[in-house]
């Protein structure tokens, strides 16, 4: 068997193994296994690539790979390793945008190289969409990454003309890549690039905070598309099928994502979700009267439930309170009060975010119940504890029909007896909407970050 | 436009097909580590990269495809990295009784 066929055999059983990967991962229980399976597959290809011959000799400037892969490694690693959980979304976007970078640097150089040949036409659009796809990854991600880090406001950035000037610059990509086609200039290559990148950034602005991760999802998708146009001109059947399978499934996947929150696709995209902070009902908000009440109290009402609903939110991760309420609801159970957890498929920054923190803080997997068991369980429930949650448990979406998420799945927190409400403040949440659930006469509010909060009712539903 | 090309684009057609079908059935859960999963996976884009830095004879070529090598990297051993942790969270607990078939735990 000659080398070139032994190395294309490898890149046979990698992209296999990228297969097996998505399927595994799509399973709880094979899920961690399938990654391992992919990442040995990639090993495959990467060690084997050492070994291709092009342009008819062995690969030159082996010495640069190396350096270049060590220097890849040793920010990636202790990057991917020591960040905080709950700083994952950001993460996986910079990973994303990265690839997507590479991508289009992939698709130029190897322009460069063939420019001198003259080559065909189709070589040449293949290059310009990696180009035109990887930027925009590229620089969506690092706006994506700027609004889940706070670096920027996560809110939409909005200016007339929006859309407008958004499909001018796309429609003007498209005919520069005619353009470049038809009178082979190549100079305007960098220009397309440059287009790409604003395009990326434009793209991204004005998608709201709250839904970055679904847009994260389909730059993934994009990126993949990126690399199956590399694949393209490079002639690597091995680059289009991971890319190409990235690109399909991130598709689909991200339509799924929009649909877990009960909202289309397009939706998400266009409609600068969460804009205008939007008080629902007539009169300003702020002076309606709450009931609010002390750690202690909320402790009491505890202690006396038989059963109770805890529903997390994204703000019980940035508190880093997810062991406490562990504790909370340890103690619970030893008086031999019920206790589950309401998970909201969108809770937290990304769906599954969620799940992943608290099995962090070692909370039993089957304390954790789903969007419709939660709810059908919560009409028993005495108290429904709402810690860091708010867009997900807020009525609006179920009775409001301006208010921008109607329509989203919400766990009813409010067909509990009585709901305890921690909150820091009176802020609305990060979709900026006002909550009504606030108001309603079954809600206590109890003010204050979520781990001193719950430390202090640990405290008193020991004490009781 | 040669039969190469055409190979090309049966590969292509008949991946969409195999990546909208694998996932269709996922549950929300695990939306995100399928997401940061398949995010590795298209870090393969390195086999590309190590491919035009190997072939590069000028400077501006070297340059950019050692950047594309880098960039690569960061998003193969990231992704996979990242991934790992978020799944190692759904790892088996000792003490968790058998959980229904289709569930994590156990």
């Amino acid at each position: 068997m000659s080398r070139g066929t032994l190395i294309d055999l490898l890149y046979l059983v990698s992209a296999t193994t990228f297969i097996l990967a998505l399927k595994g991962l799509g399973s709880p229980k094979r899920a961690r296994l399938g990654n391992g399976v992919a990442a040995v597959g990639m090993l495959i290809a990467v060690v084997a690539t050492f070994f291709k011959h092009v342009d008819g000799h062995p690969l030159h400037n082996v010495g640069l790979i190396l350096i270049a892969m060590v220097i890849g490694v040793v920010v990636a690693v202790p990057a991917a390793r020591f960040v905080r959980m709950t700083a994952m979304p950001q993460l996986v976007a910079i990973f994303n945008g990265v690839g997507g970078g590479a991508a289009a640097l992939v698709s130029i150089t190897e322009f460069m190289h063939i420019h001198s040949t003259n080559p065909a036409t189709y070589v040449t659009l293949e290059v310009l969409l990696g180009v035109l796809i990887g930027t925009v990854s590229f620089s969506g991600s690092a706006i994506a990454y700027a609004k889940l880090q706070e670096l920027m406001t996560g809110r939409p950035v909005t200016y007339p003309g929006q859309q407008v000037i958004n499909a001018i610059l796309g429609a003007a990509g498209l005919v520069l890549i005619v353009i470049i086609l038809v009178n082979g200039t190549t100079a305007l290559l960098w220009v397309l690039l440059a287009l790409a990148f604003v395009l990326g950034i434009a793209f991204v602005l004005p998608i709201g905070g709250a839904d970055v991760p679904v847009l994260i999802s389909l730059l993934n998708s994009f990126t993949g598309l990126a690399v199956a146009a590399s694949g393209f001109t490079l002639g690597s059947n091995l680059l289009i099928v991971a890319g190409t399978l990235v690109g399909a499934s991130g598709i689909l996947l991200t339509r799924l994502m929009s649909k877990a929150m009960g909202r289309s696709l397009s939706n998400v995209l266009f409609s600068a979700f969460g804009s205008v902070i939007t008080a629902s009902g007539a009169g300003g908000a702020d002076a309606r009267p709450v009931r609010s009440g002390s750690p202690e109290d909320a402790g009491v009402l505890l202690s006396f439930a038989s059963r109770v609903a805890i529903i997390p939110g994204y703000g019980l991760a940035v508190a880093q309170a997810q062991h406490v309420l562990r504790e909370l609801a340890e103690e619970l159970e030893k008086k031999g009060i019920e206790v589950f957890y309401a998970i909201h498929p969108v809770a937290g920054r990304m769906p599954g975010h969620m799940n992943v923190l608290l099995a962090e803080a070692n909370v039993p997997y089957e304390q954790l119940k789903e969007l419709d068991e939660a709810n059908s369980e919560l009409q028993t429930a005495d108290v429904a504890l709402v810690v860091g949650a708010n867009d997900t448990v807020n009525p609006a979406a179920k009775d409001d029909k301006g208010s921008p998420i109607f329509g989203m799945p919400i766990i009813n927190a409010d067909l509990a007896e009585n709901v305890l409400f921690l909150k820091r403040s009176m802020r609305p949440g990060f979709a900026g909407i006002e909550n009504e659930l606030l108001y309603n006469p079954k809600t206590t509010l109890v003010f204050g970050d979520a781990k001193d909060t719950l430390t202090k009712i640990v405290a008193s539903v020991k004490a009781n | 436009m040669g039969n190469v090309l055409l190979q090309y684009a049966t590969v292509l057609m008949l991946t969409i097909f195999v990546g909208i079908e694998i996932i269709a059935k996922v549950p929300s859960i695990l939306h995100t580590p399928l997401m940061s999963g398949s995010n590795a996976i298209h870090g393969v884009i390195l086999v590309g990269a190590m491919l035009v830095l190997g072939a590069a004879d000028t400077t501006p070529e070297k340059i950019l495809g050692f950047l594309a090598v880098i960039l690569a990297t960061l998003n193969v051993v990231g992704g996979f990295v990242v991934t790992d942790r978020m799944l190692e969270m759904f790892k088996a607990k000792p003490k968790a009784p058998v959980a229904k078939k289709d569930e994590v735990a156990s």
